[in-house]
């Protein structure tokens, strides 16, 4: 007698053959994926709009054309990740139904405002830093489809970290206000860059069945101590200090220790009460709306068009 | 005070509830432009490949949108665009009978034949 389908799957899965969308999958695995790798794509969409604030108040016509770039192809992140959920069966309507109702979640970081010019590099420095963190590992996911977009990701990402720690860089040299407003955005966006990571390892009771089917390979703290390892040595080159009185090297660990993280504040932020939960989600279904005519237009004409054929 | 925290990954912040298991497939499709797979050659003398999909009301608009999405930094040099509906793929199921008997034919390889050492340009 041959083992069950669920062994089967599981012997791929530990044998390092991706599963493609046709396979036979447990439905947990892919309802877990369709949520994962949709309320990765609204992301990628809400992320836009914190930066769509500063196109029109770029402070040169090269800072502008980087940062209409970067929003280019946080669209195009998007766009990879929305195909690669649709691959397991969701219509990409009802992805975009499920996020301007309010019923999915995206990233926590994009109900933050962007109050100066510099909060614009810091989060391509720190949000676009945690998520690389993130993403990399994401590449050798056990799903094809969603290690094939974040491939795609990954390899312009890159660009989205540099150009904001070189923004940073060019405030950190110069005037006395400029110095100050870099330092005001790293102390605004540290704490909830840290937060962006998710709950501690001891609180995530679901992170075994997603290692299991090689979704996620490393945790939460896994990735958060990370990413503090790597900026309390990157801000030394900017001469800035991060807004943490306990961040300091351990000897013993050969690690960074950092000061307690408020998860009460991410929980309020998760549940819709962060400082732009609903600006975010105004300024989305107006778009929605406001494009609708466009989008019955093409429609129409392109059924004009196939008539004529 | 107890604090719950729901879990949640990179890319996967919880939900209210579970929407994945509700959805159905047949509604909210009505309205949607059809979807387009689309195909990169990414320099002379190379194949086309697949690079991945998106959706357009028609060809031309397909082709423009795979330029702006597939090719921002020199990815290609030519795009195949292919309506997904028009694309048939063999069942995955049926992948043992279609792609073993190629196993069992070794002599189809050219290592099956054991040749004297002496013999050159073979």
């Amino acid at each position: 007698m041959g083992i069950n389908l669920e062994e089967q799957f599981q012997q791929k899965i530990d044998q390092e053959i991706k599963i493609e969308p046709k396979d036979w999958m447990p439905q947990k695995y892919r309802h877990t994926l369709i949520r994962q790798i949709s309320q990765h794509a609204h992301s990628e969409v809400v992320g836009m709009l914190p930066e769509g604030n500063w196109i029109s108040r770029a402070p040169s016509l090269k800072r502008k054309a980087i940062l209409l770039a970067k929003i280019q192809d946080e669209a195009g992140h998007g766009l990879y990740l929305y195909s690669a959920a649709e691959t397991l069966g969701i219509s990409r309507d009802e992805m975009y139904e499920q996020l301007h109702s309010g019923k999915a979640k995206y990233s926590s970081i994009f109900n933050y405002p962007t109050l100066t010019w510099a909060d614009m590099g810091a989060i391509g420095w720190l949000v676009d830093g945690a998520a690389i963190l993130n993403q990399v590992p994401l590449c050798r996911t056990s799903y094809g489809p969603y290690a094939r977009a974040m491939i795609r990701v990954c390899k312009e990402e890159s660009f989205h970290q540099r150009q904001g720690f070189e923004s940073l860089l060019v405030l950190s040299k110069g005037t006395e206000d400029q110095k100050r407003m870099c330092q005001e955005a790293i102390n605004r966006w540290w704490w909830p860059c840290l937060m962006m990571f998710g709950p501690p390892d001891d609180q995530s009771p679901n992170t075994i069945q997603s290692m299991q089917w090689k979704i996620k390979r490393f945790s939460n703290d896994e990735l958060r101590q990370k990413f503090v390892n790597m900026i309390a040595e990157q801000i030394k080159i900017l001469g800035m200090t991060l807004p943490d009185p306990d961040l300091e090297w351990n000897e013993e660990t050969m690690q960074y220790d950092f000061g307690k993280i408020n998860w009460e504040e991410l929980k309020q932020v998760i549940q819709g009460n962060g400082p732009c939960n609903k600006e975010r989600m105004d300024a989305r279904r107006k778009a929605w709306n406001d494009g609708e005519w466009v989008r019955d237009a093409a429609s129409a004409y392109a059924a004009k068009h196939s008539k004529q054929l | 005070m107890k604090t719950f925290i729901r879990k949640f990954f990179y890319g996967d912040y919880g939900e209210e509830k579970n929407i994945a298991t509700e959805h159905n497939p047949s509604r909210q499709t009505i309205n949607e432009w059809p979807l387009w797979e689309v195909f990169i050659r990414s320099k002379q003398g190379l194949d086309h490949k697949h690079v991945g999909s998106l959706h357009a009301a028609d060809a031309t608009m397909a082709m423009e949108n795979a330029r702006d999405v597939y090719t921002r930094r020199n990815e290609g040099i030519s795009i195949w665009i292919v309506e997904s509906k028009n694309i048939h793929a063999n069942n995955p199921d049926d992948a043992d009978a279609l792609f073993d008997p190629a196993n069992d034919k070794i002599y189809r390889h050219p290592s099956f034949y054991e040749l004297p050492d002496e013999l050159k340009h073979m």
